[in-house]
This record gives structure tokens, sequence and C-alpha cells, in this order.
């Protein structure tokens, strides 16, 4: 495994040296939300210390720091996923307000009655809610692109469902199957059928490098808190021809170019999507970790993570055969690191427990897909993820402590 | 720093492996209540036969998934109020979410003043259900120990509203 250099990368995450219950932490749960290097802990630090205030009001020194240092970050998530100009990112709290922010803009001013949104049976529930929340109050209908027996969309039937839709909202990486889907592919489909697409990519982006002119998307969501930035940041990328033309969302400052008594006039793109004090310092800390990002590179982190991937799904099957069931593809070019499965017998909670035992962190229960869950026919399932800081070590100790919690469970 | 013997204690592990009252009663006479632990995705489904004459529990019957807590918490449960009054099931919910260290007639006023709830549990026998007081040092389980009572007492409040 030698596409990156882990020994040297586990340091620089403060976390990483922790020990739980005299044991060395092992993180597999980055697909929930990713550990933070110093280097983004140091930026929001320095801000904090050294030039914190308001953005877009001071005239004073700090304040312009602040301002050029949260307009800095914008480029740099601009540029890490090729958008075509820095007007092009929204600032939101994370990829379910980019979502939901289209599903109250765009989609309220272009949907009605007897419109059709297509969606899969793999999307966490951030990219599912928000469309039953439309249709429930506009009467749009909603429809689902399946499964294969091989965890991949169903695209055999792809183009009756996108037949007179307006969206397609789609994942571009399974957060419990780890399927990557075909996005050029799934838009350049739902373009010719007139629809336009939204990429739920939380899952894609922190691990993939992401070209949003490539797959000729028309709305992007993903989040910091998922690709070593802070909580409280993420990114709505989205053609500037449709920010311009969508209603605003939140009313408040900043979002606004003139207010008077009888209304407001509202600012530029992408301001005007951004009402009232953003959280200034986690954009800091979101350009910070792009940059750590960009210093790995994102084709390291890609060939990385699909060895370590390779790694896991051969140390499972080779320990515990038949006991154990992998829900998602086996083939790693085809799909991330986010590793669910299920031990015959042993629900997943239990598995987390005893886990825990070893300082082992792993997800367990539905991961926010419960429409997938109930296509999989199990209540829950445990996840192992990976990124840049996990080694083959980590999957190591996963296993170990696997056929613990086996062994204890007496299965 | 407890450990997982505090929590996976032998008697949880025979109900998990071997639960007792798997099945279904036909509704009505039967009273069925659904519950949900949205954490984990376990479901509780229960069956519940009460006698309109005496007002005891008669039957009951589980059916639903989830982890060994909810399981055996769910098959102890339903061990343990098989014969009872409906009156003397709610004292023991009651008596287990005390064990739980859950304390909600404090915090919401329900079934007047908290500190009656000594007097009130008195002489409330848990049985082998106190096996389960270790879920207490893990707090994120709790929940899973509770969904089973958290149901039985919808269908208690069901029945009741049916004979009313």
């Amino acid at each position: 495994m030698g596409a990156l250099d882990v020994a040297t990368i586990k340091r620089d995450f403060p976390i990483l040296a922790r020990e739980i219950k005299g044991k060395r932490l092992v993180y597999l749960d980055s697909a929930s939300s990713s550990q933070k290097p110093q280097a983004v802990l140091d930026a929001m630090d320095e801000c904090y210390r050294n030039y914190y205030a308001n953005i877009h009001r001071g005239v004073y020194t700090i304040a312009e720091q602040a301002t050029a240092a949260y307009e800095e970050a914008r480029r740099k998530v601009a540029r890490f996923v090729n958008a075509r100009e820095t007007a092009e990112v929204v600032f939101v709290r994370n990829a379910t307000e980019a979502v939901n922010l289209v599903a109250y803009t765009w989609a309220r001013a272009n949907l009605r009655s007897g419109d059709a949104i297509v969606l899969s049976h793999m999307e966490h529930h951030a990219n599912v809610v928000p469309w039953q929340m439309l249709a429930a109050e506009r009467g749009v209908e909603l429809r689902w692109i399946p499964l294969t027996a091989g965890y991949r969309l169903d695209t055999s039937g792809l183009d009756r469902l996108l037949d007179g839709a307006k969206l397609l909202a789609i994942s571009a990486m399974s957060n419990v199957l780890g399927t990557i889907n075909d996005v050029a592919a799934l838009t350049s489909a739902a373009h010719a059928g007139g629809a336009h697409v939204l990429v739920d990519a939380c899952q894609y982006v922190p691990h993939v490098a992401t070209d949003v002119r490539a797959w000729d998307a028309d709305f992007v969501a993903f989040s910091a808190h998922k690709m070593l930035g802070p909580s409280g940041i993420g990114a709505l990328w989205a053609r500037r021809d449709l920010l311009e033309e969508m209603p605003c969302f939140l009313g408040g400052g900043e979002m606004i170019r003139d207010v008077r008594l009888d209304g407001f006039t509202p600012n530029d793109v992408p301001w005007k999507f951004e009402a009232g004090t953003m959280p200034i310092v986690e954009a800091i800390g979101f350009g910070a970790a792009i940059d750590y990002l960009t210093a790995i590179g994102m084709d390291a982190v890609r060939d990385h993570e699909r060895e370590l991937t390779r790694y896991t799904l051969d140390a499972l099957a080779d320990r515990f055969g038949a006991d154990l069931h992998v829900y998602g593809p086996h083939d790693v070019d085809g799909r991330g690191g986010a590793v669910s499965f299920l031990f015959e017998g042993i629900h997943a909670h239990d598995i987390s427990q005893v886990l825990d035992e070893d300082a082992v962190c792993v997800r367990a229960g539905h991961h926010c897909a419960k429409p997938l869950m109930r296509q999989l026919g199990v209540p829950a399932t445990s996840r192992a993820s990976f990124y840049v800081y996990n080694d083959a070590a980590d999957v190591d100790a996963l296993v170990e402590a696997l056929a613990k919690a086996q062994k204890f469970f007496e299965i | 720093m407890p450990g997982l013997e505090d929590l996976y204690r032998e008697i949880i592990l025979d109900h998990y492996r071997s639960p007792r009252n798997r099945g279904e009663l036909p509704v009505p006479p039967a009273h069925k209540a659904e519950g949900f632990n949205p954490l984990c995705g376990d479901e509780v489904v229960l069956y519940l036969e009460i006698d309109p004459g005496t007002g005891t529990v008669t039957d009951i019957k589980i059916a639903g998934q989830g982890c060994s807590i909810s399981q055996a918490s769910t098959s102890m449960m339903s061990a343990a109020v098989k014969g009872k009054t409906a009156d003397e099931v709610r004292r023991l919910i009651r008596a287990f979410k005390a064990l739980m260290s859950i304390h909600e007639s404090k915090l919401e006023g329900e079934d007047g003043d908290g500190s009656d709830l000594a007097a009130d549990l008195e002489g409330v026998r848990l049985g082998d259900l106190e096996a389960l007081q270790g879920v207490v040092k893990f707090p994120v389980r709790i929940k899973c120990a509770t969904l089973a009572w958290n149901t039985l007492k919808q269908a208690l409040d069901e029945a009741a509203a049916a004979q009313a």
C-alpha cells in the first residue's frame, strides 16, 4: 500500500494519538465524519486569535483580513471541484442544507403538481426527505431507480423514469454500499430528457478528484466535516445562471443589496444565499482542509483507499467466509471505502459495542438510508469506512476485534 | 470503565438466543403496538391480550428485530407481564424505567409528584429484569432496553382507550 505515507499522515491528526481503554484509537467512521489535521485546527485558531471579525461589514484591518480569508476559502472550494468561477460556490451548513436550499428555491419555483423527480433506492435521507416534503406540498411525483443484485443502480428503465421528469437527484457515492455511480452518464441521460441534475456528492468529493464540469451537473452538494474540515460548513455548487434565477432562501443581513419599507433587492450570487453571519472560521478551516488534501493529491487519496478497500474485502472474506456478508460491490474500481457488513446472527449494534472494547470505531445502524435498508432486508449494518489516515494495521485491528465479537456471541 | 460483562449478562444472552413468546395474536381481541428505535433501526411489534373482565394480561406475543439488548429486554418483559393486571404492568414499566435511571414523572409531571415514585414502586419485583441494570453504564444502549417497554405502554394505552 504505497500510495500514501500513512505513518506521517497519522501524526498530523492529534486525536489519533489518543488511547481509549489503553488501546490505540482505530477510527473507521470517516464516512460519518472525518477527523481533523493540525493544519485545520491551526488555521481556525489563528483566525480567532489574530484576525477574527465579522465579514463583508467592517472597514478596519482585521475585518478585511477575515473577509479575505473567507472569500479565499470559497476560491479553494471552487478550484477543488473545478468550478467555472468562484461565484458558483455557496457556503451552507452542510450537504443537507445544500439539498434543502435547492428544494426550497429552485424546485419550488419550477415544479408544480404532476411534475416528477427521479431518485434512487440508495439515497441518504438528506436526498430523500426534502423531496418528500416537496412532493407532499406540491403533489410532485417521486420515481425511484432500483438497484441490481450487485448493489449498483439498475439503469435498464432509466429512460422511462426520466421521461417528463424535472429533476434527477442522485448520490455520486453511496454512504452504505460504497457504490460509485456514473454521474456523467446519468447527467447526460437526464439532460437529454430535459431534467436538471442535483448530485449528492457528500461521500464523493472527500475521496475522489471531482470535476463538476465533466459531470455537467446543475447542483452539487457536499460537507466539509467529511473531508477533514470542521462541522457546520458545507458547499452548494450550482451553475451560475441557475443561481441567478433562483429565488432567495433565508432572508436577513448580507443577502440583500438594498432594503426599503416596501421591499428588498437581493445581493449578487453567491451572497444572496448567505443570510446572517456565516460560520466564518469554519469556512477558513474548510479552506485549510482543502489545502491539506490538495498537498496529498486526490489521485493518491483515491489510489490509497482503493487498495485499502481491496485489502479489507479480502481480509474479511479470508477470516470469516460466509459468516460475514458485505453489502456492496466487490469490484474496488467501482466503489469507495465505505464497507457495510453483517455477521449472521449478530446485530450491528452489538458488534460496535464489542469493537469499542478495542477502541475500534465503526458505525452501526441504518446510516440515514432506511429505504435502502428495507431494500436490503436488514434493520441495520455495521460500516467501516476509510480515509487518508487509515492503513492495513487499522484493518487488521478491525478483523481481530470482529473475531472477538464472533467468539463473544458464540455464533 | 465498565466492561462487556456488565452489559451482556448470561441471562441477557440467553433471552437473545432463545427469545420467549415470539409470534402474533389475532387483532382484535388482541391489541397491537409497534415501536421503532430511529437510532439503530430496531423494531418491536407487540400483541397484547387483556381480559376485559379482570383487566389481566392473558397473553402476549412479540415480533420484530433488533440488537441483543432490545431483544432480550423484550423477551424478559413478555415473560414478566403475563398474568399481571394492567395496573400492575404500568407499575412494572415505571419500575423498569427507574432501573434505567429514567424518571420521566419528575420531568414531565406525569403520574403526579415524582417524590411518590419510591412509594409507588414499593413491592414491585423486577426479578430477572435486574440483569439489565448494567445497560445504564452504556447510555446509548438505554434506548435499546426501553424500546419494548415504551411499546408496551402504548399497547396498554390503546387497550384502555378501546375499553373506554
